[in-house]
């Protein structure tokens, strides 16, 4: 047969080495862009910090220390010290553990949450998909912050103890972040599954499952990804929120929405700025990182563009 | 011998706003073991479905297959349950169409993709499934498989992957290929090649080839037999060399008109003057009637029947039917 040998018509390096395309192209993309590399090393730095920087901490069993209340930052306190006298540093790098830790369990808790059901919704169709979206409708037409003073309110009342708070804070969070998860995930099975190459594996005749777990899924893992990582940052304004109002995670143990809502009154805020401004400030950098990491991480996984 | 697909008055209809469209209104049509046939027809008469109809592809709130029956092997594939159909596909029948990029998951390897028929009909474990999808890929003309096997749908040319297109349908050896204008999509220089490769591999395996174009270029250097379409009816047919030397429909005229050359892939197709009409405004007579410039009254009032012209054709015109 007088055949043209393998004309390579894009990458003249296709197929070079295993799994080189699709997930490099996206990393190399992704380290050009310059927010999403600042952005990834923001929050790369808060879990160091937060998940290391307390073992170094001579401070790190907050002992109450009358002699050193409210002291402004000096080369001992370098963020001062709180009402108690604790070490205003520790206690931002403790709180931020709890908070990163809440903001990915409950992401990790909704995400596949979502998945699961967007998943059975979009592919079974039919009865178990209308009983899906009709209860993701239902959650997503109440707002989801009252929703959550609402629920957490009702921790307060039944008195449920600050340690397992945290965990019924996750679940909370998770409650709430399903249904937007899972009507984009079933959205996208739903135009996933009109497109030609999944219509083309009915054609080989493979079976259900095969063509759910082998063909569609990996179509949506890009989708997925950036989806968890713009719900961490979610999660993590979300669980402020509600520990600024009392209604989240409580003290003793501390978040960074909780340690604001200490120093929340007029003498605080005005004369003690270095209780408020740490962790405020953590909320911040951390959430805005996330996102710039996440909105680049979808143009560059974004299926429609890659041809 | 009975033919190994046997379409008898086939019809596929869509439930539209306007009214019943019949894509497909009546076709027969036999492929018999390891016989090209070719459907060409202009866009709309309703060859994909035809095929769709036969892989039981034709599904959803609107479309269904309304009549006739498709044999195939001998067994009824209408009548087939789901399953039954399923384990027919890709594997005694396969399909390729016009699309191969579009045709080909974006995020999974060609090896892959090769490999998934192999273990579902055949049963192959994931290595040999793999070890045999290189191989395929060999065979359909693809130099270094290995590299191939690895790659991406988006980092191959049209042409390879046209190529691959093949090598899935290919890979369980099935009986018939049917394939939906598998050169469209490709430049002239490439669609030779895809050509040479499907009577290549037709002349090693002995499986039949049901092939959809509109070139009848394609059809020259192909087909055994010829199925000419118009407005979901056959209008004419007939045996290849015959049906060229003396076409009998004035619509299979009209595609000649400017006359291919035996072995020469042409880019474009002749048109004929006039529009193909809406199917849903067809009326009594003779679908072609507008557009053919021998229509008498009888044309109009009354719709030829497919009847045969000497041995091996048959068309559907009352200029060649018996008086009635
Ligand atoms: N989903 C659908 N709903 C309604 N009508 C349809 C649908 N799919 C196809 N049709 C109609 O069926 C008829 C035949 O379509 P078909 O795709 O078989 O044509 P074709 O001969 O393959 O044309 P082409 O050369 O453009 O591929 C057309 O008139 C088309 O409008
Ligand atoms: S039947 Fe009449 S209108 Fe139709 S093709 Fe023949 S001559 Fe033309
Ligand atoms: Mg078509």
């Amino acid at each position: 047969m007088s055949v043209a040998n393998g004309r390579l018509a894009v990458q003249p390096g296709a197929g070079r080495s295993k799994r080189s395309s699709i997930w490099g192209d996206a990393a190399r993309r992704l380290i050009r862009n310059k927010l999403a590399v600042s952005g990834f090393l923001v929050v790369a730095l808060m879990f160091a910090a937060c998940f290391l920087g307390p073992l170094f901490s001579p401070y790190a069993d907050n002992k109450i220390n009358m002699a050193q209340m409210n002291r402004p930052p000096s080369a001992s306190h370098w963020l001062g010290t709180d009402a108690l006298g604790r070490d205003v540093l520790t206690r931002v790098l403790q709180a931020g553990r709890i908070s990163l830790t809440v903001g990915l369990a409950s992401m990790g808790l909704s995400v596949a949450l979502g998945a699961l059901l967007g998943i059975v919704a979009g592919y079974y169709r039919g009865i178990v998909d209308q009983l899906i979206m009709r209860l993701a409708d239902l959650l997503l037409t109440i707002p989801s912050l009252p929703l959550l003073f609402i629920a957490g309110a009702l921790l307060s009342e039944w008195k449920v103890p600050p340690d397992s708070r945290m965990y019924i804070v996750m679940i909370m969070l998770a409650v709430v972040g399903w249904p937007g998860l899972a009507r984009m995930v079933r959205g996208q099975i739903l135009s996933l599954r009109e497109r030609e190459f999944m219509q083309a594996t009915t054609v080989l005749g493979l079976r259900g499952r095969r063509r759910l777990l082998g063909h569609l899924l990996p179509n949506l893992v890009p989708l997925l990804i950036v989806i968890a990582t713009l719900n961490i940052g979610g999660a993590i304004l979300s669980e402020s929120v509600l520990s600024f109002f009392g209604l989240g995670v409580t003290p003793p143990t501390p978040t960074w929405g909780n340690m604001i809502d200490a120093a929340n009154n007029m003498i605080d805020f005005e004369k003690r700025p270095w209780l408020w401004i740490p962790p405020g400030f953590s909320i911040f950098a951390t959430v805005i990182a996330i996102n710039l990491f996440g909105d680049a991480l979808r143009d560059v996984l974004d299926p429609k563009q890659r041809r | 011998m009975e033919a190994l697909l046997d379409i008898r008055e086939l019809q596929t209809h869509f439930q539209t706003e306007a009214g019943v469209l019949r894509a497909v209104d009546g076709v027969s049509l036999r492929v018999r073991e390891g016989e090209t046939v070719c459907i060409v027809g202009e866009s709309g008469c309703g060859k994909s479905m035809t095929a769709m109809s036969v892989l039981g592809l034709v599904e959803g709130p609107s479309g269904k297959v309304a009549g006739g029956e498709v044999r195939f092997g001998g067994r009824d594939l209408l009548r087939m349950s789901r399953q039954e159909l399923r384990t027919l596909r890709g594997h005694e029948l396969s399909m390729i169409f016009q699309e191969p990029m579009s045709s080909l998951n974006p995020v999974l390897t060609i090896g892959r993709q090769i490999a998934e028929p192999l273990r579902e009909h055949l049963r192959l474990g994931r290595k040999e499934a793999m070890r045999r999808a290189v191989e395929l890929i060999r065979e359909v003309g693809i130099s270094r498989p290995e590299q191939i096997a690895d790659a991406y749908p988006h980092e191959l040319s049209g042409g390879m992957l046209q190529r691959v297109m093949i090598a899935i349908a290919v890979s369980c050896k099935p009986k018939l290929l049917i394939a939906d204008e598998p050169t469209t999509a490709l430049d002239v220089t490439i669609q030779a090649q895809i050509l040479d490769l499907l009577r290549g591999l037709q002349a090693k395996s002995g499986m039949a080839l049901l092939l959809i174009t509109h070139d009848l270029g394609v059809v020259a250097e192909m087909a055994d037999y010829v199925i000419v379409m118009y407005a979901g009816k056959v209008v004419e047919e007939g045996e290849v060399e015959r049906l060229f030397r003396e076409p009998r429909h004035p619509y299979t005229q009209g595609l000649l008109r400017s006359k291919p050359v035996l072995g020469q892939v042409r880019e474009e197709l002749y048109s004929i003057p006039g529009q193909v009409p809406n199917p849903l405004e067809l009326g009594a007579g003779c679908a072609f009637a507008d557009r053919c410039e021998f229509a008498m009254d009888r044309c109009r009032r009354q719709e030829p029947p497919l009847a045969p012209v000497g041995s091996d054709q048959q068309a559907a015109c009352w200029l060649h039917g018996k008086e009635g």
